[in-house]
């Protein structure tokens, strides 16, 4: 039996051990980080050094010539985008300020709890549905009627094909309505109720005092909320490379077929037998990554500012 | 604001109604337990998928929790003031948010371009990649309830440092690190674009993982893009059962959870 100071050493070294363990599991994922743009820098090498800056503004994209450019794809990610949030936001904070403020506590319950789940509905599901259910009624009802009565405007003009731009972004839209609502429901329901008990004793209205207090108490929360969904919609593959059309064309008309930097990716990755296809497709791949991560740091230092301001306030 | 809300909720049920309305129509016996017929050829199933699946998302958990595990063991235990933690939780965050298709090329650059061919394995190390972050984010958040005297008690009694955390906290924390284990085999089990550039797909069944091993999510993909009904209509059971699959872990963790807050050491 050792005695108690060599016991006593041996142990000191296994909490070392354990310590340092930790700590090289920890450093992993900044290994992963680092490893991911190294990787992606290095084989775009070949597609930057061919094409440059002008990658970035050309919307050619004609494997068969070899001419390569990002511009069709950051656009239709762009726009994707914007329809998604343009409509998610209002919808979600719709969604969750009726399950908090509106509804029977017992519905809203039942109701929270399923969109929870749905948040958690892999994209694929969401593009199955929206390539085989939503995509026909886009053709047979909302398209025709949109063509009607706005056609006038360059954005909804053109035959209703069902897929397309506007198709996509509908879908982003439903996929990140649940996760946008399930976090803005959680930020509500922590509004102390006494906050909402004065603004109704001074004779808010509900809409009153949602707006002026639940809203503005966890702005902070909701923009977070806001910034996470975009994000998701800003990489999302499945859900739009269902219904996008696949298109390296950059047209006025929503109605039209587009792409996204990760449609294109998924379509393509495989098939591209040059290296410089390839490479461009890694090229691709790295503005997907830089757009991510530029927006991801932004939103990180918007929310602290916000923190700061609010803690300057009290 | 009704009626858009009202809407929201209408459009995610209908979702999932002709998810199980045109799945279920597909989940007949051999669908369970047959692998594919040639297109055209009526009959056959998706066993090989469904395998493929359990197999990557098995094995994409047994190397994506321990990493994430002991990393968040780090920051909540060790280094939870340092510049390397507060590194680490930054770039945590960057990982979580990194799209997961860019993760599948990632992985395709590092494990199928030096090879040459598709790999199960590089599947399940693109998985794991998207498991770690997550389970690093709900370990350090479950130990961080533990309330300090527990571990002092421990370290009291003698305990190094080492047994104190996998002895006393971990077991204080156990049900929220099974949460968030659950919460990441949900997420990586319904995932198709890392799957996409890395484990591919295939008809047959997976004899080793060092291949092109099938799976269910790329199955839909390739079966939904394809002409045929029948493919088609596998591609709705395949989704029907990912839906219920994700779901059902989900409804667990829920359950776990739920179950803590009545036996844990708060009461």
């Amino acid at each position: 039996m050792p005695n108690a100071a060599v016991r006593g050493a041996s142990e000191h070294r296994a909490d070392r051990a354990f310590r340092v363990l930790t700590a090289a599991c920890s450093l992993v994922v900044i290994a992963l980080m680092a490893g991911i743009l190294f990787e992606l820098l290095a084989n775009s090498r070949e597609a930057l050094g061919t094409f440059g800056w002008r990658f970035l503004t050309s919307d050619a994209w004609n494997p068969g010539r070899a001419e390569f450019g990002a511009a069709s794809s950051v656009y239709g990610t762009l726009v994707s985008t914007a329809i998604a949030m343009l409509l998610a936001v209002p919808l979600s904070l719709a969604v969750a300020v009726y399950l908090v403020e509106v509804a029977h506590p017992r519905l809203a319950k039942f109701v929270g709890g399923a969109i929870e789940l749905l948040a958690a509905v892999p994209s694929i599901i969401y593009g199955m549905w929206g390539l085989f259910v939503f995509a026909t009624l886009m053709q047979r009802h909302i398209q025709p009627v949109l063509g009607e009565r706005l056609g006038f405007l360059p954005l909804f003009q053109g035959p209703p094909m069902g897929i397309g731009m506007l198709t996509a972004g509908l879908i982003l839209a439903l996929m990140v309505l649940p996760f946008i609502t399930a976090v803005t429901r959680d930020v509500l329901l922590m509004v102390p109720p006494v906050l909402k008990e004065s603004a109704h004793g001074v004779g808010a209205t509900m809409w009153e005092a949602t707006r002026g207090v639940s809203l503005r108490y966890g702005r902070r929360g909701i923009v977070g909320a806001v910034f996470l969904g975009f994000g998701r919609a800003l990489g999302e593959t499945m859900a739009v490379t269902f219904v996008i059309g696949n298109s390296h064309r950059i047209s006025a008309s929503l109605f039209a077929a587009g792409n996204t930097i990760a449609s294109s990716l998924a379509n393509e990755f495989n098939e591209a037998s040059e290296p410089i296809y390839l490479s461009s497709l890694f090229t691709l791949a790295l503005v997907l990554f830089g757009l991510t991560l530029v927006f991801q740091i932004a939103a990180h230092f918007w929310v602290a500012r916000m923190q700061r301001q609010e803690t300057g306030d009290r | 604001m009704v009626p858009a809300a009202l809407l929201g909720i209408a459009v995610l049920a209908w979702i999932l109604w002709e998810v199980i309305a045109r799945g279920s129509a597909a989940l007949t016996p051999a669908f369970f337990t047959q692998a594919p017929t040639p297109p055209g050829v009526e009959g056959g199933g998706l066993a090989n998928a469904i395998v493929g699946t359990l197999v990557l998302t098995a094995i994409a958990t047994g190397i994506g929790t321990p990493i994430g595990v002991l990393a968040g063991v780090f920051l909540a235990e060790f280094g939870t003031k340092s510049r390397i933690a507060t590194a680490v939780r930054f770039t945590t965050n960057l990982l979580m948010g990194t799209p997961s298709i860019i993760i599948g090329i990632f992985v395709y650059a590092l494990l199928v371009l030096p090879v040459g061919h598709f790999s199960g394995w590089a599947g399940a190390v693109a998985l794991a990649i998207i498991i770690i972050p997550v389970v690093l984010r709900t370990t350090e958040d479950m130990l961080s309830l533990v309330p300090d005297e527990l571990r002092e008690s421990a370290l009291a009694l003698g305990a190094p440092r080492w047994r104190a955390t996998l002895g006393v906290v971990f077991r204080a924390a156990k049900t929220g690190l099974v949460t968030g284990v659950l919460l990441a085999v949900a997420r990586v089990s319904g995932e198709t674009a890392p799957l996409l550039f890395t484990a591919l797909n295939s008809y047959y069944w997976p004899e080793t993982i060092n291949e092109p091993t099938a799976n269910l999510t790329v199955t839909i993909f390739n079966y939904a893009m394809s002409p045929y009904a029948d493919w088609q209509e596998k591609a709705w059971g395949a989704s029907l059962l990912i839906t219920v699959g994700v779901l059902f872990v989900g409804v667990l963790s829920r359950f776990v959870l739920d179950r803590r807050k009545k036996t844990s050491w708060q009461t």
